[in-house]
Formats: C-alpha cells, sequence, structure tokens
C-alpha cells in the first residue's frame, strides 16, 4: 500500500484521533468520559437524520426534506399530547407514520411523477415547514398556550417521553449514557446492517452506480428507490421525536440546523476508509467528527458565530479527499 | 463530374488498436454515396477524421482540390463540411422555435446585433425553410415537433452554412417509412444543387432508395466499391461481411425435448406471422441488420415488454412475464447489449457483479452468504479463463472482453431454461470472443440458447441454427450448414423471401 493509498483510506480517521489527541492536551477537561458522551449527545439527532439520508444517497437519490420531517415531527408529538391531551405512545407512533409516509410521497414523486429527487425533496421541504405552523397559527406549543379555538392546552408531555430524551443509564458512572445516544447507535447498527449484509442493501448501492443494469438483473428498482425515502422519513421522524423530549415544548424555532448538519456528515461520511460512497460507518464517523471538533472548539472558547465555518471547511476537505485524491471517485462522476 | 472531397491513405489508431488501415474515398459532388459496414469497421472513425473530432494519424484529405484537416467540428462546417449525427437533438434546441433554430449560426456570429430582430430573423428563416421545401410552422417550438421534422431542421440549418459535402450518420434510425420518404427527397434536392452527400447506413430500404454508390468498408479498409446503373446490394452485403464467410468447424449438437414456443407471432405491424420452437441443446443465433427485429424478440421474452402480436409458451404453458423479475424466476435469463449501460455495475467487484441476479439465492432472511459468493465468483472466474487478480478487484479494471466474461458469467452461473444473449461478442477481442463462446456451447445442454447478433459470421461461428429476421418480419431459419450460408446471406440483405421458400419452415417442428 503506498502513500496515496494509505491516506485516502486512513487519513480522515487518521485526522479524527489527531484531533482528539489535539484538544485533549490543548483543552482541559476535554478528555473524559462525562466530555466524550456530551459529544455523544450532540451529534445523535443530527447522526440519525443522516443516516436516513445515507439512505437515499446510496440509491443515487437525495433527500432535502429530512430536516423539516424532523421539526414536522417534533411538533406533530406536541400537538398530540399537549392539545390533543394522548400518550406518549400515541405521539410516537403518530411521528413515525407522519415520517413514512413523506417518505412514501417523496419517492412516488421521484419514481412515478418523475419528478428530480432534489425538486421534489427541496418542495416537499417547504410544504412541511408551512403546515406545521397552520394547526397553532404559527406559534410554539406548550402547557397553558392559548389555542385558536380561543381554549387553553390543557395537555402535558408525559414523563416516558420526556425520558426519551433526558434520561441517561449508568455505565461505570453514574448517569452517564443519555438515551439518544442509544437510539443513534442503534439506528447505525441497523442501517449498516441493511446495507452491508444484506442483499437489500446490495442491490440499493446497485442501483445507485447503475440503474438500468440492476433493472435489467430483475430487481424492482422503483420499489428500492422509495424504500430508500421511507427509510429517510422514518429515521428523521426519529430525530424529531428525541428533539421533541429534549425540548419539552413544540418549539417552532427548532431544528433550523438539522438538515445542513446532517448532510454534511453523510457527505463527510464518504471520505472515511477511502469509501467514496455514502455508508452507515462513515456517515456516524462523519457525524462524530463534527461533533468532537465544535465541542473540542468550544472548549477552547471560540464564538459559537464561527461554528458553520467551521463545519464547511471540514465538508470541503472532505469532499477533495473523496473526489480529487481517490481514482474510484473520479470514476462515479457519470 | 467534379470530386468533391478525396480522402488518401488514411490511417488512425487508438492505443494498440489500428482502427484505419489506409483507406482510400473519393466523393464525387451531386452524387449519394453510402458507406456500409459492419460494427467495428471504422465507419465512424472515418466520419470523425471528415467532422474534425479525430486527427489521422496519417494520410490526407482534400477538398476540392485543397488540403482539408480540420482542427476542430467548427473549423470543419466553416469549411463547408457538415455532418448530422445520429442522435437528433444534438442539432436542434427544442425549446426555441423552427424559426431561431434555423438561423442559430448566424445569431452566434459576433457580427450579429445585439438586440434580436424577429421579423428579419424569420424572413430568413422563410427564405432557408423554402429553398429546402419544408413545409412547417417556423414559429412553432421544435420540442412539438415529431423526429423526421426536427431530423428535417437539422439538415436545414446545416444548409444555411452552403455545406459542400454533407455527412449524415444512421439518419433514418428514429424515423417512420414515410418520415424517410420525406428525408430522401429532400436529399435528392441537395443532391441537384450539387452537394456530395456521403449517407452511413445499414439499411437496406434506404440504400436501395437512394445509393448512387456504394462503398463498404471492413476491418478497416474499403473492402468494395459498387457503382454503374445498376448496383450489385447482395455483392455489396458480401463485400461488407467479408468475401467469404469462412464455415467454422462446428460439432452440430442434438436437440433436446422442446421447452419454448413462438406461436403466430409478430414483431411489426408490418411483419408476418411465424412460429418457433426452441429446444433444449440448441444454440440459435437470430441474426438480422440493424431495426430488423432482434430486440422486440428478446424484450418480450425477458418481459421488458409485450409482443407484438401472438403468444409465448414455455414448456407449453402460456408464458407472459410481467418484468424480468418474473422472467429470471421462471428460468428465462438475458445477458443485455450494451454492457456499460445495461449490465455493468461499475462501483462493484467482480463477484457482485457476477451474483447480482440471484442474491436472493445466496443470501438467508435477507442476509447474504459471503462464503457462497465467493465460491459462484471464483468457479466462474476459473470456467471462463476472466483475467484478474481477485475476484474482488473492480469491474472497471478489467478490459472490456473480460468485462463482457464477467456478464456473461452472471448469467450462466445459475441454471436457466432459457439463455437470451444480445450481442454478447460487442466490444470483445477475438480471444475473450472464442472463450466466451466455448463456454456457452459447453454449458448448453439442459437449456435452449439464443444469441442475438447482428453480425452474421458471429452467428455462424455459435449456432447450430440460425434464424434471420429483415425490417420487423421473420425472414426464415436455416441449420448452420455451409450449404445454407448463401440463403442465409440473401435474406440477411434484404431480398424476397418468396425464392427460398423450400428453406423456410423445413425446420420447422
Amino acid at each position: 500500500m503506498n502513500l496515496r493509498s494509505f491516506a485516502i483510506r486512513y487519513g480522515f480517521l487518521l485526522l479524527l484521533l489527531g484531533l482528539v489527541l489535539f484538544f485533549s492536551v490543548v483543552a482541559e477537561g476535554f478528555a473524559g468520559p462525562r466530555s466524550a458522551v456530551f459529544i455523544f449527545q450532540s451529534v445523535s439527532i443530527t447522526g440519525i437524520l443522516a443516516l436516513g439520508v445515507t439512505a437515499t444517497l446510496v440509491v443515487d437519490g437525495f433527500d432535502l426534506s429530512i430536516g423539516s420531517v424532523a421539526t414536522t415531527a417534533l411538533m406533530l408529538s406536541a400537538y398530540v399530547m399537549v392539545v390533543l391531551e394522548m400518550s406518549a405512545v400515541t405521539a410516537i407512533i403518530a411521528c413515525l407514520i407522519m415520517g413514512a409516509f413523506v417518505g412514501l410521497v417523496n419517492g412516488l414523486l421521484i419514481v412515478k411523477a418523475r419528478v428530480p429527487d432534489l425538486l421534489a425533496t427541496l418542495g416537499m421541504m417547504f410544504l412541511l415547514i408551512g403546515l406545521q405552523r397552520i394547526p397553532t397559527e404559527g406559534r410554539s406549543i406548550s402547557t397553558g398556550m392559548k389555542l385558536p379555538s380561543g381554549e387553553t392546552a390543557e395537555g402535558v408531555y408525559s414523563q416516558s417521553f420526556l425520558w426519551l430524551g433526558r434520561h441517561r443509564l449508568d455505565f461505570f458512572l453514574e448517569n452517564l449514557i443519555p438515551i439518544p445516544v442509544i437510539i443513534f447507535l442503534l439506528v447505525g447498527v441497523f442501517i449498516w446492517l441493511f446495507l452491508e449484509l444484506t442483499r437489500h442493501g446490495r442491490l440499493m448501492y446497485a442501483i445507485g452506480s447503475n440503474e438500468t443494469a440492476t433493472a435489467l438483473a430483475g430487481a424492482n428498482v422503483n420499489k428500492y428507490k422509495i424504500l430508500a425515502y421511507v427509510i429517510s422519513g422514518i429515521t428523521a421522524s426519529i430525530g424529531g421525536i428525541l428533539l421533541s423530549a429534549r425540548l419539552g415544548r413544540g418549539d417552532i424555532a427548532s431544528g433550523n440546523n438539522l438538515l445542513l448538519d446532517s448532510v454534511a456528515a453523510a457527505l463527510i461520511g464518504f471520505a472515511v476508509l477511502g469509501a467514496a460512497k455514502p455508508n452507515a460507518f462513515g456517515t456516524a464517523i462523519g457525524a462524530l467528527f463534527v461533533g468532537v471538533l465544535l465541542q473540542g472548539l468550544t472548549m477552547m472558547n471560540a464564538p459559537y458565530y464561527t461554528q458553520d465555518f467551521v463545519k464547511g471547511s471540514v465538508l470541503v476537505i472532505a469532499l477533495i479527499f473523496t473526489f480529487a485524491l481517490s481514482s474510484k471517485g473520479r470514476k462515479t462522476s457519470h | 463530374m467534379e470530386l468533391a472531397c478525396q480522402v488518401s491513405g488514411i490511417v488512425k489508431s487508438f492505443g494498440p488498436n489500428q482502427v484505419l488501415k489506409e483507406v482510400d474515398l473519393e466523393l464525387p459532388s451531386a452524387t449519394i454515396t453510402v458507406l456500409m459496414g459492419a460494427n467495428g469497421a471504422g465507419k465512424s472513425t472515418l466520419v470523425k477524421i471528415l467532422c474534425g473530432v479525430h486527427k489521422a494519424d496519417a494520410g490526407n484529405v482534400t477538398l476540392f482540390g485543397e488540403n482539408f484537416s480540420p482542427a476542430s467540428p467548427s473549423d470543419a462546417f466553416q469549411s463547408g463540411v457538415v455532418t448530422v449525427h445520429q442522435t437528433i437533438n444534438n442539432g436542434v434546441i427544442p425549446d426555441l422555435d423552427v424559426a431561431s433554430n434555423l438561423m442559430i449560426d448566424r445569431l452566434a456570429e459576433s457580427s450579429a446585433g445585439f438586440f434580436l430582430r424577429t421579423d428579419q430573423l424569420r424572413a430568413e428563416a422563410r427564405k432557408v425553410a423554402a429553398t429546402m421545401d419544408l413545409d412547417l410552422d417556423i414559429t412553432a417550438a421544435v420540442k412539438d415537433l415529431g423526429l423526421a421534422d426536427r431530423q428535417m431542421i437539422a439538415i436545414a440549418r446545416a444548409m444555411t452554412r452552403k455545406p459542400k459535402l454533407l455527412i449524415l450518420d444512421e439518419p433514418t434510425s428514429s424515423l417512420s417509412a414515410n418520415e424517410a420518404k420525406r428525408l430522401f427527397k429532400l436529399l435528392s434536392n441537395l443532391k441537384e444543387q450539387g452537394v456530395a452527400i456521403l449517407y452511413i447506413s445499414h439499411r437496406m430500404s434506404d440504400i436501395r432508395a437512394i445509393a448512387d454508390r456504394i462503398v463498404t468498408m471492413r476491418d478497416g479498409k474499403i473492402s468494395g466499391i459498387f457503382d454503374g446503373p445498376s448496383l450489385d446490394y447482395e455483392g455489396a452485403v458480401t463485400a461488407m461481411l467479408g468475401q467469404k464467410m469462412v464455415h467454422g468447424k462446428l460439432q452440430l449438437q442434438e436437440k433436446g425435448t422442446p421447452i419454448f414456443e413462438l406461436r403466430d407471432a409478430k414483431l411489426s405491424k408490418y411483419g408476418n406471422p411465424f412460429d418457433l420452437v426452441f429446444y433444449k441443446n440448441e444454440i440459435i443465433a437470430i441474426t438480422g441488420l440493424l431495426g430488423s427485429g432482434k430486440t422486440a424478440v428478446a424484450s418480450a421474452m425477458f418481459g421488458l415488454n409485450p409482443l407484438f402480436e401472438g403468444d409465448m409458451l414455455l414448456h407449453g404453458e402460456p408464458y407472459n412475464p410481467k418484468s424480468p423479475a418474473d422472467a429470471i424466476s421462471k428460468g428465462i435469463f438475458m445477458c443485455p447489449k450494451d454492457r456499460s449501460t445495461n449490465a455493468v455495475v461499475s462501483d462493484f467487484d467482480i463477484t457482485n457483479n457476477m451474483v447480482l441476479p440471484f442474491l436472493d439465492r445466496h443470501s438467508w432472511f435477507s442476509f447474504l452468504k459471503p462464503k457462497n459468493l465467493e465460491r459462484k465468483a471464483t468457479l466462474s472466474i476459473s470456467e471462463l479463463g476472466i483475467v484478474c487478480q481477485s475476484e474482488l478487484d473492480l469491474v472497471t479494471t478489467l478490459s472490456g472482453g473480460n468485462q463482457q466474461k464477467v456478464m456473461i458469467g452472471r448469467w450462466l452461473s445459475e441454471k436457466s431454461e432459457v439463455l437470451l444473449l444480445d450481442e454478447p461478442f460487442q466490444g470483445v477481442d477475438i480471444k475473450a470472443r472464442r472463450d466466451i463462446g466455448s463456454q456457452i456451447r459447453q454449458s448448453s445442454k439442459d437449456r435452449a440458447t439464443l444469441v442475438f447478433v447482428a453480425e452474421l459470421d458471429e452467428a455462424v461461428e455459435i449456432a447450430d441454427k440460425i434464424v434471420v429476421l429483415h425490417e420487423g418480419s421473420y425472414a426464415g431459419i436455416f441449420e448452420n450448414k455451409e450449404s445454407n450460408i448463401v440463403d442465409i446471406l440473401s435474406l440477411y440483405s434484404g431480398k424476397p423471401p418468396g425464392t427460398l421458400a423450400e428453406a423456410r419452415g423445413s425446420l420447422n417442428g
């Protein structure tokens, strides 16, 4: 293995390791389980969304609606519990169904109506951003708020729902690992297993590389493309549920950054292990990379408004790793 | 007759591959010269040199006595050599109206004013349309017009440059018979205006309609020039395919039980109904020139399109596949032509390319069994003699011939009832062609094998029987014997099949 292929393969992981070491030395309190868990927690929701977008990238698609699906799930869960006064389970099921349904509509728009993926999901993004404001006339949802009908919302977030966002499990240390981190890891393992080890995942990669050839090999291309968007919709709604459980209210202004952050994580993932293709492991590492960088910089007192700049720079460097250095990236530019 | 263009001693190589070997060609003005040649004969390379896409390694071209070596397509265009390519949409801009399309080259000139003068533009466009006998509303958007009209516009647009040599590459491939007639009328108008026309086509009906001369190419050389008041069409086809069809020493196989049947099948509106039965342990080549209906047969059997008319039977039962997946599950496999678009998954390694259609057979509750995949792949690699470092090589690192072996291996790796191979020797060197051929013959015992090839010599090389199709209709079926070659050849080149009644149908049933 020459230096170039070594750099392509392990460059990004080494960079991550280097960053961790650097911050451990420079920023006091960076090295330690609490700090590590904090990083995990900060990336868990964007990570879950990024894993979903990875599934659409695998079939050579793109889902721009994930951020708005997540915020719609946030508003929907709050609406179900606070306004309709229903249970946590109902709220979760409603969100998951909403996510799957949006994914299905995205998929049908792309496959049946032949709308290009970026445009279909862009349209869906606008639609959802608007839709989630209608029931409350644009206001956030919390207990005691005035409803459009003049009544007061009496419902409350149930404790079991809040547990999803706020509970921490004991793991060597007391109250160490938050539930969202566990869910992030579970979703990550699930998507990884699905994409890497099952025939469905293999066919989805084949579709992403050569759709015609895969159809002529007998695969139901449309079904798999729709499935990718349904997966993306469901993971985005899981992200929204966790966000809702962390906030404890239907905050209309939350989740603005979700789309860009998770797309960045998925694209950074291309560079991990020189994959030069969307992959679940890379996506998780990509999300972590951004988290480590932001946490380290924050602990070094970098101002918050530099965050987007830092994320953007990481993304650009990762894309150079993928497309300029790796010969495989060059070939897949068809 | 004035000589418009003279090509002498043109040589062109791509890497080690010599595509043109000293080509000499004369193109007189006011004449339609038809250029015929099989795939890979070097026609398109020759055209690309004339229209400035490629540069010749040796030799020279003169245009009306002056040296002509265009550096770019626009250079050739300026000098009066105009090319209309096979894909019409390269020649027109769909969103603009007819007038703008006709005058687009004028608009692109730097001397054109900043503001459009629509009236003047339309007046000039009308003039151009009139000289070309184009009866069109010049304010209509081109995207609303049919293919023939678009083709006419592409040519008319070319005419605004006053070409001296007009090259048309398979211009009728997307036109109906009526539309083609209009094109021919236009071409004879141009001929009367003194333009030299080089017309590239496989279609005998086109060639009969318009050719003043026929030039055939084979293996990078001019293999025949046919001139004079009555052209020898059959001679031209023979010259295109090779002076003598060399019959291989093929051991014809004993046919087994019948597997697949076509009954009262029609391939197109103009086709004649026919019956065919395919047997076990039999290799049938379905052959015919471009547009003869081979694709219609293959796609009907593989569930891509229904048969135009008629029934298909598999083991005596009606067979109407809804999709390729359906066909595959019933044991009808197809290895499609044009592997890079239709078959190769370029991001995958050899193994995953090989097993792609059969992932469900190599998985346990959807989880893939890597050991199984590896075993399948290594077996096929050794059977077909695929040259690679390991089964984990990316398929795109292989040569064209080896990639094709992977694609063939994909469909040989599982048992099939009927195996359809569409142009299995496309873009494959002679060694790989032999390997693929022998592997197909060796493995053919328990299935019927249909090989769809445009080249007759490939059919002769591999098949037990040869079915000839011609322009969407069935022309005949023959045993692959030396004594039948003459008949096959004449049907292939479009001679009315009436004289061969005794040969037709003698093998049916």
